[in-house]
């Protein structure tokens, strides 16, 4: 890749914090440093992850809602974890976890069950208790 | 408490970070020739490896080889240490800075507040370089960023302790041991050769330009075997990997390139600035492959015209890339 043909196309993805680094040659075929704000199709693969992504919370956050699972649901997918991840932070086996996403046994978590799941997902005890309040 | 600390930034986290780090040191090794030595080209697709249900690329070498070659090939030692008490590893993260070293540390990335939302996936093998504290919060040499920047003391170790795969269980490593005199040269061939057989003598059909081979006939076969959502997920991820930031563009070939051209004038040997061209082509020829995937991906293509056009691309830097290695692998001093 030439040194004048490295794609500057900012889509503000990155919110301008980071610019790229990129390895170009210039005009006499030397390598050289290029800084980049971005390149279209990073930023449309990028976005479709993301997109994937919003999609499962927005799925999981209607059945919260709905009060089909538990909002640890809701979180497990607003953190991009699962049930095994979750577990090896707040220190319950996986079946433990799997139970407390029933909503019936989630309402009976004492508090200190519930400050573990809410360190895990660095929110505080009503967040996790109320979805609504979640600003992140 | 402070140390004098040179950030420079550079394309792929870890040959950048052991770049930054020796460069302390007095060992002044630019970070695609770290990246060359460290044999870090690499291609691999692994279907049974999958992570959110869509099958793994690399276009590098797993995380830490990079490290361990280059230091095994110039005769540097390195401390390494995890830790299971968080308590421990940041006390004796505190006790190393006293001594006037900067550390790398094994972060995760989504446990950075100071990157992008965007870029903040659970990766658990960013390297990153603390070099002291000020009011509190560590000082922070990320070779992603532009300068250096500031974590606080909980969110680091947050980053150090994350979990799951590959988690970097704290830890942390400096050198110990740097040689005033250092077999460049040869460190230099022994890095080439090694990335040359990576590339095409390893029998495993998955790895090298096997492995882009058997990865273009699966893409040819996506249309009819997944869902046109599928289909745009697993080829958006292959095109991640090879374009993401931290991987320098084009998976490595310009890095790589880069790498050869100035092999080529230490070892004196010509043939080597003929070969860094090629790579270069070739580079460009993967950037036109991600192009045009992520218009696929896009527009959410059905035809299966144009995946057939994909992997066809996707051959032609096979083909390409087995002469060169096969050039390559002769290499002696």
């Amino acid at each position: 890749m030439e040194k004048d043909k490295v794609p500057q196309e900012d889509s503000n993805i990155l919110e301008g914090k980071v610019k790229m680094l990129k390895y170009a040659v210039d005009e006499n075929g030397n390598y050289t440093k290029v800084s980049s704000v971005g390149w279209e199709p990073e930023t449309i693969v990028l976005s479709l992850a993301w997109d994937e992504i919003h999609e499962k919370i927005e799925a999981v956050r209607i059945r919260v809602l709905a009060n089909e699972i538990s909002p640890i649901a809701y979180y497990i997918e607003k953190e991009m974890l699962d049930i095994k991840l979750l577990s090896q932070y707040v220190g319950y086996f996986s079946f433990q976890v799997k139970r407390h996403l029933k909503p019936s046994i989630f309402k009976k978590l004492s508090q200190k069950q519930l400050e573990k799941y809410a360190k895990a997902f660095q929110i505080t005890t009503e967040q996790l208790l109320d979805i609504t309040l979640e600003n992140k | 408490m402070q140390i004098n600390f040179e950030h420079n930034q550079s394309a792929h986290c870890e040959s950048g970070t052991a770049s930054n780090l020796l460069r302390h040191h007095g060992l002044i090794l630019s970070e695609p020739m770290i990246f060359g030595i460290g044999s870090g080209l690499f291609f691999g697709h692994f279907p049974f490896l999958k992570v959110n249900g869509i099958p793994g690329t690399t276009y590098r070498i797993f995380p830490g080889l990079i490290f361990s070659r280059t230091c095994k090939r110039l005769g540097i030692k390195m401390k390494k240490q995890t830790f299971r008490s968080e308590t421990k590893a940041m006390e004796e993260l505190d006790r190393i800075l006293e001594k006037g070293m900067p550390v790398g540390l094994l972060t995760s990335v989504y446990y950075l507040p100071y990157l992008p939302a965007a870029l903040r996936f659970h990766f658990n093998a960013h390297n990153i370089v603390v070099y002291g504290k000020r009011d509190g919060n560590y000082l922070v040499s990320d070779p992603v960023m532009e300068t250096i920047t500031e974590i606080a003391p909980e969110d680091l170790q947050r980053a150090r302790f994350a979990k799951g795969a590959l988690a970097p269980r704290g830890k942390m490593y400096y050198p110990i041991f740097v040689p005033k005199e250092i077999n460049l040269k040869q460190s230099i061939v022994d890095g080439i050769r090694r990335t040359a057989v990576d590339m095409t003598s390893i029998p495993v059909p998955l790895i090298g330009v096997r492995g882009i081979r058997f990865l273009a006939k699966r893409i040819a076969a996506y249309p009819e075997k997944l869902s046109v959502r599928k289909s745009s997920l697993y080829l958006g991820n292959i095109v991640r990997m090879q374009e993401e930031i931290g991987t320098g563009g084009a998976g490595f070939r310009f890095l790589f390139a880069a790498f050869l051209q100035e092999s080529s004038s230490i070892l004196n040997q010509n043939w080597l600035m003929d070969l860094s061209k090629e790579v270069t082509e070739t580079g460009d020829k993967w950037r036109d492959f991600a192009y045009d995937a992520a218009r696929i991906c896009k527009d959410r293509a059905t035809t299966g015209e144009s995946y057939e056009k994909l992997s066809s691309m996707m051959l032609e830097c096979a083909n390409r890339e087995e002469k060169i290695f096969t050039k390559l692998k002769k290499i002696s001093l």
